[in-house]
């Protein structure tokens, strides 16, 4: 058993982390499925998309070739809805609510006509979104993920001039170096970003981490306003003995690494165990499956039932060959030489209902051996709470509180996305991004005065 | 088993489907390959004096992903040689023997081509002919096909040119491009034709290139107004063979109806209306041949159902349903009822009787599905709800009379009733 990279042929590599959702192969078989949609009157898809995209209205565009209006109409609601289209657990959200479920037929895959026509306009550059003439107003953005990037963009277009402060060298956060591969390229990030920025008035500003390169004062004097949306970043610790073991894994650090390194510099065991049962768990899984391991367990302490990933995310693991075991938590992790060879297992099981209904795993006493030569954590995230504490931000474990209007209890700073809700999806962040720029822009017009305009 | 044989004029073919005359019978090729297929009976491409087609010559209209619902040519009558089309035609008649062969004809505006043409024609042993009194395009600035379809008086001249050589019997097709077929469809009838068939082709423009903008067809960067056929037609088709079918003149004639027609219950629908067997074009230009198998089983199977026994069991069975707007009960009443248990939460209905109608449907909101349901004292019956709900029998239209009697318009105002109860 050994932990090792370059385990496939390119050719191998490029199979396994090719688009799982691929586009349409043609406009007439976009036409076939676009023309199915019932074009629903205050329609339960817009209702059910976190950012209230028109969705039977882009549709309809697309039926009439309207491709431009299309993706204006996408994009204008969702800044990043070419990146949704594709990572978006539409199952649970504007697809899980469309109409047709009822009728016990497919229903309209809006996330696949959605990325028909972004994908279009990023790769046509159609500059769909006119500035105003800027105000002379300045708010900074920490943060160049979803949320921020959203923010600065409505932002801008209302005239605000935006700095953005990114600590890594690329934006998109989570979206470039957190989905699994096989959904999004660095490329399609890239062109994302750029798409966004292409707008005008917005300044990313890389390599600059707040409390670091720049601090939360500094940005406090030089601009109007500020956001955060520097997202969640840590995986949990287990906190069992073992943890430090060579072999043991972050599981968004791993994921990162692939997104970063490319596929053949990325090591992966033989046998290895996943522990946890997220979206972030299900990645790492497939992805190291797709790596070349040869055996991949998924550790959950729960049962299906309460599991945080969909159906649609736990058969893609299934597919790809990984195993499950249900109702076991990790107790120890056991080495040899320094290196990772055994992963003790509690054996779990389902405690009577609390007053809420929810049934908390207990132990059993009894446990399970796997013989592994690496462990993936994938228990979750924790927000950067040093970050906040440090900042006097006040907070509910590390999450960033904010009222209704998105604002901290720090007079102009606001903040929104996976550091405020401890981690959604994309298109959550992309609201909050919204969200935050309209509550920036009332604060601006009521606390500091209307806009200045140079005459 | 229903008997799907047909008898047209004494023309005898295995079932009433028979192909309008077009591009499908324009040659012995395809037409040994439709009665290979099944067909009853064909409509030769109409022959008539040589002329010369350009390319191209077809469009469409494609409507909500469906392709071909409007068909649109710019074709002209048959561009092969005279001799090798008679030549063929015997050929077809000799290997198919049970099957009806009618040949379309198109002369020259004087008698004696015409009975040149009809004493050729009749030497193939052809069973019947049609006089094409309907082609829209490139003839009638000669004066021929659709220019004489819409002059009554000239229709019935070629008539009875025909009738003094024809020994066959003889079919007039006629042309919808006028207010209405009754006067030439009298007018040919008083000069003896033995049949109509209708309808040929609609003027129309099909649409414009957006790219080019020339309209389609497009020829070398010009367009001219085309024949509109195919299942959008079909309606204005039924209308015009209604009028055929109801008048007390065009009436002593048998019917062949043409237009839009692909399906078997198409067909049905046009022997309810009054025509005795169908024929069909731009369906086969679309499918092929084979949907034939599918027309005479379905039309079979719905007369076993029914119980029809014989085609003539059901032909002109509808046309005494259609009436007078003032002779309608103003009495009959419905209400729309939404079944909650189909209904899909579309919000259809309520859109569409909201903004275009009567404000009939109340809107509940629900995240993300809310809940619609008929105010029934505003529905006024219109059925407008039912066609836009895409669930079927989700809406259902309730019979609520508003008085046991029949009162029609007259009636209504001859008692002075009051307007607008309801
Ligand atoms: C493994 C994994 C898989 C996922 N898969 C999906 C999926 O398939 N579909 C989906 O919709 N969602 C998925 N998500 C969730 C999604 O990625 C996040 O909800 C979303 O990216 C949150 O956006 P954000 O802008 O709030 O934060 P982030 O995307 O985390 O962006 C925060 C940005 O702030 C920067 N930053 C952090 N701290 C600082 C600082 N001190 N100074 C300056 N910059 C800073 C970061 O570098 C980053 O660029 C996944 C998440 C993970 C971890
Ligand atoms: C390409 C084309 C050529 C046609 N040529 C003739 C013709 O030569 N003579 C004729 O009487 N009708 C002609 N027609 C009309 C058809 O016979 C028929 O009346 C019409 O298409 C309506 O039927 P449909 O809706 O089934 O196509 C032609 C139609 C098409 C589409
Ligand atoms: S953004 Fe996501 S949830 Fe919203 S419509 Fe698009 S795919 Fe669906
Ligand atoms: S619910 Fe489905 S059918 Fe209705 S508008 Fe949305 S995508 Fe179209
Ligand atoms: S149109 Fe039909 S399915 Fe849609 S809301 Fe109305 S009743 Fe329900």
């Amino acid at each position: 058993m050994a932990i090792l990279n370059n385990r496939l042929t390119a050719e191998q590599y490029e199979q396994n982390f090719s688009d799982i959702h691929p586009p349409f192969d043609s406009r007439d078989a976009a036409l076939v499925e676009a023309n199915r949609c019932l074009f629903c009157y205050d329609a339960p898809c817009t209702k059910s998309c976190p950012t209230s995209i028109n969705i039977p209205r882009f549709i309809k565009q697309i039926t009439t070739d309207n491709i431009k209006g299309s993706a204006y109409t996408i994009l204008d609601a969702n800044i990043m809805g070419a990146g949704c289209s594709k990572v978006c657990p539409v199952e649970k959200l504007c697809e899980g609510s469309c109409v047709y479920n009822f009728l016990d037929e497919p229903p309209i895959p809006i996330a696949k006509l959605q990325r028909y026509s972004t994908e279009k306009a990023i790769e046509h550059k159609w500059p769909l979104f006119q500035r105003k003439p800027s105000t002379g107003r300045k708010v900074a953005v920490v943060g160049a993920g979803p949320a921020g990037l959203s923010c600065a963009h409505a932002l801008s277009r209302e005239g605000v001039d935006v700095t953005i402060y990114e600590k890594e060298n690329q934006g998109g956060g989570l979206m470039t170096y957190g989905i699994a591969a096989y959904k999004v390229t660095p490329e399609c990030c890239k062109d994302e970003v750029s798409f966004i920025t292409s707008l005008g008035g917005i300044d990313i500003k890389y390599k600059q981490a707040l409390g670091q390169d720049v601090s939360l004062a500094e940005l406090q004097n030089n601009y109007d306003a500020v956001y955060l949306g520097v997202g969640v970043g840590l995986a949990r610790q287990l906190n069992i003995p073992g943890e430090e073991l060579a072999g043991v894994e972050d599981a968004i650090q791993f994921i990162y690494d692939i997104r970063e390194k490319g596929y053949p510099s990325v090591p992966v065991g033989d046998k290895v165990a996943v522990i946890g049962l997220g979206m972030t768990a299900i990645d790492a899984a497939t992805q190291a499956k797709r790596l070349g391991a040869k055996d991949v367990t998924i550790v959950y302490r729960r049962t299906q039932a309460e599991m945080p990933s969909t159906e649609v995310e736990l058969n893609l693991a299934k597919l790809d060959g990984c195993n499950l075991i249900w109702l076991a938590s990790p107790k120890e992790i056991k080495g040899e030489n320094g290196r990772v060879s055994q992963l003790i297992c509690h054996v779990m099981e389902l405690s009577v209902p609390d007053t809420s209904g929810r049934r908390a795993p207990v132990e059993t006493g009894e446990t399970i051996t796997l013989n592994v030569d690496m462990v993936i954590k994938a228990a979750g995230q924790v927000p950067y709470e040093e970050l906040v504490s440090t900042h006097q931000l006040a907070n509910w474990n590390g999450k960033v509180a904010i009222d209704s209007r998105c604002a901290t209890n720090i007079p102009g700073v606001f903040a929104g996305g996976d550091c405020v809700n401890g981690g959604k999806e994309v298109v959550d962040a992309v609201q909050a991004g919204k969200d935050g720029a309209k509550a920036i822009l009332e604060f601006i017009m009521s606390e500091i005065g209307p806009p200045m305009r140079s005459e | 088993m229903a008997d799907l044989s047909a008898n047209f004029l004494g023309i005898k073919s295995p079932n009433p489907f028979w192909l309008a005359s077009a591009p499908p019978t324009d040659k012995q090729y395809n037409v040994l390959r439709a009665f290979e297929a099944g067909w009853g009976g064909v409509v030769w491409k109409t022959l008539g004096s040589q002329v010369k087609n350009v390319s191209s010559r077809y469009s469409a209209i494609d409507y909500g992903g469906t392709k071909m619902m409007g068909f649109n040519n710019i074709e002209l009558i048959s561009d092969r040689p005279l001799a090798i089309n008679l030549r063929e035609i015997a050929e077809c008649v000799r290997l198919f023997p049970d099957r009806a062969m009618i040949v379309s004809l198109m002369a020259d505006n004087s008698r004696a081509k015409w009975h040149e043409l009809i004493a050729q024609v009749e030497d193939t042993g052809a069973h019947g002919l049609e006089l094409n009194f309907g082609c829209p395009h490139g003839m009638t600035e000669r004066g021929m096909g659709a220019a004489v379809g819409q002059d009554p008086e000239i229709a019935k001249m070629v008539v009875e040119w025909v009738m003094e050589k024809a020994t066959i019997p003889v079919i007039t097709k006629l042309t919808p491009n006028v207010h209405s077929v009754v006067p030439t469809g009298r007018a040919t009838v008083e000069g003896g034709t033995h049949a109509l068939s209708l309808i040929n082709t609609i003027q129309s423009v099909t649409g414009v290139d957006l790219d080019t903008l020339v309209p389609n067809p497009y020829v070398a960067g010009k367009s001219v107004y085309g024949g509109y056929c195919g299942p959008a037609v079909k309606p204005i088709a039924l209308k015009m063979l209604t009028t055929i079918a109801q008048d007390p003149i065009t009436s002593r004639v048998p019917i062949s109806g043409i237009g839009g027609v692909s399906t078997w219950k198409d067909a049905v629908e046009f022997l309810l209306l009054g025509a005795s067997n169908v024929q069909v074009c731009t369906a086969v230009m679309k499918h092929g041949f084979r949907i034939v198998e599918d027309m005479c089983d379905g039309m079979n199977n719905w007369m076993d159902e029914k119980g029809f026994k014989t085609l003539d069991d059901f032909i002109g069975k509808s046309v005494p349903t259609i009436t007078h707007w003032e002779d309608l009960d103003i009495n009959y009443h419905i209400v729309a009822k939404i079944n909650q248990d189909k209904c899909i939460h579309c919000g259809l209905c309520y859109i569409a009787c909201e903004d275009t109608s009567h404000q009939a449907i109340n809107l509940s909101y629900g995240n993300p599905y809310n809940t619609y349901s008929i105010k029934e004292d505003e529905c006024v019956g219109c059925n407008l709800c039912k066609l836009v709900c895409p669930v079927d029998s989700c809406i259902t239209m309730v019979e609520q009379r508003k008085g046991d009697e029949y009162v029609n318009w007259k009636e209504f105002q001859r008692r002075g009733l009051p307007l607008n109860d309801h």
